[in-house]
């Protein structure tokens, strides 16, 4: 506009030294964390995730290879006289011990339907634990269907409470991406592992039953329960798995409960007309000397069960039991 | 006390309450889960679900009976429902509170104000109401076709009423008669023209979609738990999935956020229960308004007043929502809530042409009927639409959900969820099944759903129909759908590969998933033989893996001999088990087949409930080997697969 001249107000000299720090702060400091933060080779194509270290071996030397068949249809007597056969629980478990118990819990149908371990054995279980002086006792499994629903409806929850356990659910921070040592299968992948940390003892507590793919579910197929991930792709050589799974629990005594076995249609049941009495407890530091003992129970010899010679020939026990077993006293 | 104090404390009372009742929505046997709470109460409490079910279905289903009480209250109070129990109401109002920040009285004023608009939720009202209605209008048409005499009688009897009363100028509005007595006619003639199963007869309930109770529920049960107790792990182990809960997060912020704005947003424009209320409100017998003279026109009143009801000049009796807050601020004693009609004068009746009316209500009748050209209810049913179990067929099934979200809060499986539209339009937010989500399938002893839908769009079933036992031994398990393999991506079918988790994992007895045993020569699995030593055969080759063939499901063949399990494998020879024992033993030369044994998976029709454990199980991940559709499902018999 004519006549008019702009007002052009000067800055002080000290408004602009001011907005100079400023500005040279922000230059250099966009700079800085460019440069901090600067990727020059773009992510690696495999990102291995680290495993952890290996597991605890629980066994005791020196009660090793040792079986104890006892016939009855009491769990309570069955369980006590069994472990009496094997020189006691107090043998196993010192005074203060931490003591984990991996039951199976997979399915959440109710105890009678004997797809999962029995409450009752829990309870007598984990009585006779504390009666040895445990310090604490724990219950865990990974189960098939919904871990809460699974707990409360196999009554293994309720039980394992009111027998003063803790049961500790399969939540996402108990797993570690785990190898096990000389693994072929369990490479990298989630285990729950944690539980098995914070403990001093494990002990594996398994219901005879059928299983279509492996011939049966007893106390090696039982560690399943320990795979976490997608791991029915280890279906496709199952005998193979569980094999590595004996291998890597190394639990300190497995208890079989053939009290009733479900003889058709396992895993699950559903009916009782898939079970049948047969009145057997079965515990023992020789896993594979066990199972063969559970596999007879379900009409079945070890040529059925090919995981059984598999992990004999892994130096896991036998598969000829009577040359360990400790007799078979009737209740 | 201030008066407005005790509507605040009500307030979050029932907010409190309402988060309550989402977290005892757990199944579970502590004091704090599913036992016994009445976690729908203020679903019941909701006069508009009450009054939808009752059209689409002429019947008031259980604790829906609370929705008349709190209908015949607000026939006497007013709209107390929303200034003192809705939840989401309350929640608005905390947001308007927090918007108003700053403002100055007059803006205050300004966003108080009446809104030609505020006739939309009338609008939605009358529409989601003529939706549901079909199912009244079915019980006229069999009710005059049943007894036309009562039926043509009765409606001569009100023609002749109507005339008789007006003639006698006990009423007057000449147009208003003329119009009843021709929509009477019109209306008796309709009925009589439709016939009982005719496709004018459609219901569905939609009342759901935007009623603030519903709202609150899917959106709290689907959302807010799922964010908020993941960290937690209070209500459940394993974090939820909900697909589809994208959209309902995004409509209840929208809905939040709108309020900052303009205070109570929702109830202002959107909320159908806030509309039947203020129908409803026309009559109360107590109501606010200016007790006389007195009123200096300050517009105290109309800073904080919620409904934008204009309490300083005509106040509009429906919009009020019994906030109070004129009465607390009015600094001259005018305001009050009483028997008589506001001395400034008020209009009772919402601000709603005939037109519109006539539009809403013509939209819902014309809706239901159009939505069913769709076919999704009926021939085109989407067979990937699985409902949980004691879902009633579709159609009824449509009439009765509100899409309140509680069944898919209290499954522990966490398998179901909110329907996009893959049951069509009218199926949006309903339940269904997804068994790739959820932390198996749904879970063959629960029931827990069917008994806590408020509606009985699952109507409550026993573990016992469920399976099929005792009482219900006759009629066999209850199916959700029905399980088939897809043959092309099942490892033992197209892969050579053992597998069967899916019958292991299937819980009925006897296993709807049965196998047949398939000897299958493997990928160049023919080897001539160099010797033959014991049970150990060298080959003519060294190309073996060591232990490839170890793994307890390989067999060799030799000519027409039984299968030999392989118990051990090198580079260039077969180490076979003893069983079974083979006649005659291969010479040099000869050939011999590598197999392997295949479990191949078969469903049985009538043994598979479609629970989907399979499905979930399945270790071909992305698009299962085995899934689960709708066919064969029990609730749709025109479903049913095979005879037997
Ligand atoms: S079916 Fe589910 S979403 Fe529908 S009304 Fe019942 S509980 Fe609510
Ligand atoms: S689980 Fe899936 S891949 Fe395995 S056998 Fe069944 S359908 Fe086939």
């Amino acid at each position: 506009m004519p006549g008019k001249t702009p007002h052009i107000a000067q800055p002080s000299r000290r408004a602009f030294l001011r907005r100079l720090t400023c500005s040279l702060m922000g230059a250099l400091g966009t700079g800085a964390l460019g440069l901090a933060f600067w990727d020059r080779r773009g992510p690696s194509p495999a990102v291995v995730a680290p495993t952890s270290d290996p597991l605890p071996d629980f066994r005791l030397p020196e009660k090793g290879g040792r079986l104890a068949i006892v016939h009855g249809a009491d769990r309570g007597q069955t369980l006590a006289a069994a472990l009496h056969a094997l020189g006691g629980l107090g043998g196993f478990i010192r005074p203060g011990d931490r003591v984990l118990l991996k039951v199976n819990a997979a399915f959440a149908t109710p105890p009678m339907l004997g797809a999962t371990t029995h409450p009752d054995l829990v309870t007598h279980m984990i009585r006779l634990c504390l009666e040895a002086g445990a310090g604490r006792v724990d219950v865990t499994d990974n189960p098939i269907n919904d871990p809460a629903s699974c707990f409360e409806l196999t009554g293994i929850g309720p039980a394992a409470r009111r027998a003063g356990a803790r049961v500790v659910l399969p939540t996402e921070d108990r797993f570690e991406s785990y190898s096990m040592t000389g693994g072929r299968l369990i490479v990298r992948w989630p285990v729950l592992t944690r539980p098995l940390r914070e403990v001093d003892k494990l002990i594996g507590l398994a219901p005879v039953k059928d299983h279509h793919r492996s011939g049966a579910s007893l106390t090696m197929k039982n560690w399943y329960g320990l795979l976490g991930g997608r791991r029915n792709i280890f279906h496709q050589q199952i005998h193979a798995v569980i094999t590595e799974l004996a291998m890597l629990a190394r639990p300190t005594l497995v208890i079989l409960d053939g009290t009733t076995s479900m003889m058709t249609n396992g895993p699950t049941g559903g009916s009782l007309d898939d079970l049948k009495d047969t009145h057997t407890m079965i515990a023992g530091t020789d896993a594979v000397a066990v199972d063969s003992v559970g596999a007879g129970l379900l009409g079945r010899s070890v040529d059925d069960l090919p995981y059984l010679r598999m992990a004999a020939e892994a130096g896991l026990g036998t598969v000829d039991y009577r040359s360990v077993s400790k007799g078979a006293p009737s209740l | 006390m201030r008066i407005i104090t005790a509507r605040r404390i009500s307030q979050i009372f029932f907010v409190l309450l309402f988060i309550w009742f989402c977290m005892a929505a757990t199944l579970g046997e502590r004091w704090w889960q599913l036992r016994g709470w009445p976690v729908n109460w203020l679903l019941q409490l909701d006069p508009l679900h009450a009054l939808g079910l009752w059209l689409a279905t002429h019947t008031l289903y259980k604790g829906m009976l609370w929705g008349v009480l709190t209908l015949a209250l607000t026939f006497v109070l007013g709209r107390f429902f929303c200034g003192w129990i809705c939840p989401f109401g309350a929640l608005q109002q905390l947001m308007g509170v927090l918007g108003k920040q700053g403002l100055k009285p007059a803006q205050r004023i300004a966003r108080n104000r009446p809104h030609a608009a505020q006739w939309i939720k009338y609008g939605l009202l009358l529409f989601v109401l003529a939706l549901a209605a079909a199912d009244m209008m079915n019980f006229v048409v069999s009710s005059s076709r049943q007894s036309p005499l009562v039926f043509w009688g009765g409606l001569a009897a009100a023609v002749v009423g109507l005339v008789v009363l007006h003639a006698f100028q006990w009423i007057r509005m000449r147009r208003d008669v003329a119009v009843i007595v021709a929509a009477l006619l019109t209306g008796g003639l309709l009925f009589e023209w439709m016939a009982p199963e005719s496709r004018w007869l459609a219901a569905s309930l939609q009342t759901g979609l935007l009623d603030p109770i519903a709202l609150m529920h899917r959106s709290v049960n689907l959302v807010v738990v799922p964010l908020v107790d993941a960290p937690l792990k209070v209500t459940s182990a394993l974090p939820r999935v909900y697909p589809g809960s994208l959209l309902i997060g995004l409509l209840f912020l929208l809905f939040l956020l709108l309020s900052l704005r303009v205070p109570r947003f929702y109830c202002r424009f959107v909320c159908p229960l806030g509309a039947l209320f203020g129908l409803c409100s026309r009559w109360s017998i107590w109501r606010i308004g200016q007790a006389g003279d007195g009123c200096t026109h300050c517009l105290r009143c109309e800073r904080d007043c919620e409904g934008a009801c204009a309490p300083a000049e005509t106040i509009r009796i429906s919009e009020c929502v019994l906030c109070l807050n004129c009465l607390d601020r009015c600094g001259h004693g005018v305001m009050g809530y009483h028997l008589t009609p506001s001395a400034a004068g008020e209009s009772a009746s919402p601000d709603l042409t005939r037109r519109q009316v006539v539009v809403a209500l013509a939209a819902g009748l014309v809706g239901a009927p159009v939505m069913r050209l769709e076919g999704s209810a009926g021939l085109d049913w989407n067979p990937s639409v699985i409902r949980p179990p004691g879902a009633l067929s579709e159609e009824a099934f449509l009439a009765r959900c509100i899409k309140c979200g509680q069944c898919m809060r209290i499954c522990p499986t966490n398998v179901i969820h909110p329907a996009g539209l893959q049951g069509g339009l009218e199926g949006l937010w309903a339940p269904m099944l997804n068994f790739r989500v959820g932390s198996s399938g749904c879970q063959h002893n629960c029931v827990a759903c069917s008994f806590v839908c408020p509606t009985a769009a699952l109507r409550p079933i026993s573990v016992d129909e469920r399976m099929g036992r005792g009482a219900f031994a006759g009629s066999g398990p209850l199916r959700i759908g029905m399980a088939f393999v897809d043959r092309g991506r099942c490892l033992p079918w197209a892969m050579d590969t053992p597998c069967i988790v899916c019958q292991e994992n299937c819980p009925v007895s006897p296993k709807a998933i049965f196998t047949r045993e398939e000897f299958r020569q493997v990928r160049g699995g023919l080897y001539m033989v160099k010797t033959a030593e014991g049970h150990t055969l060298v080959l003519q080759t060294t190309a073996l893996r060591q232990d490839q063939y170890a793994t307890g499901d390989y067999f060799c063949r030799y000519a027409d001999e039984p299968p030999r399990p392989i118990a051990a494998s090198n580079d260039d020879s077969l180490t076979l088990g003893p069983q079974p024992v083979w006649s005659r033993w291969p010479e040099p030369g000869q050939p011999i087949e590598v197999l392997i044994r295949l479990q191949q998976p078969y469903v049985d029709p009538t043994r598979c409930i479609g629970c989907g454990v399979c499905e979930h199980e399945c270790p071909v991940q992305g698009r299962r080997a085995i899934r689960v559709t709708a066919e064969n499902e029990s609730r749709n018999p025109s479903h049913r697969l095979v005879l037997s």
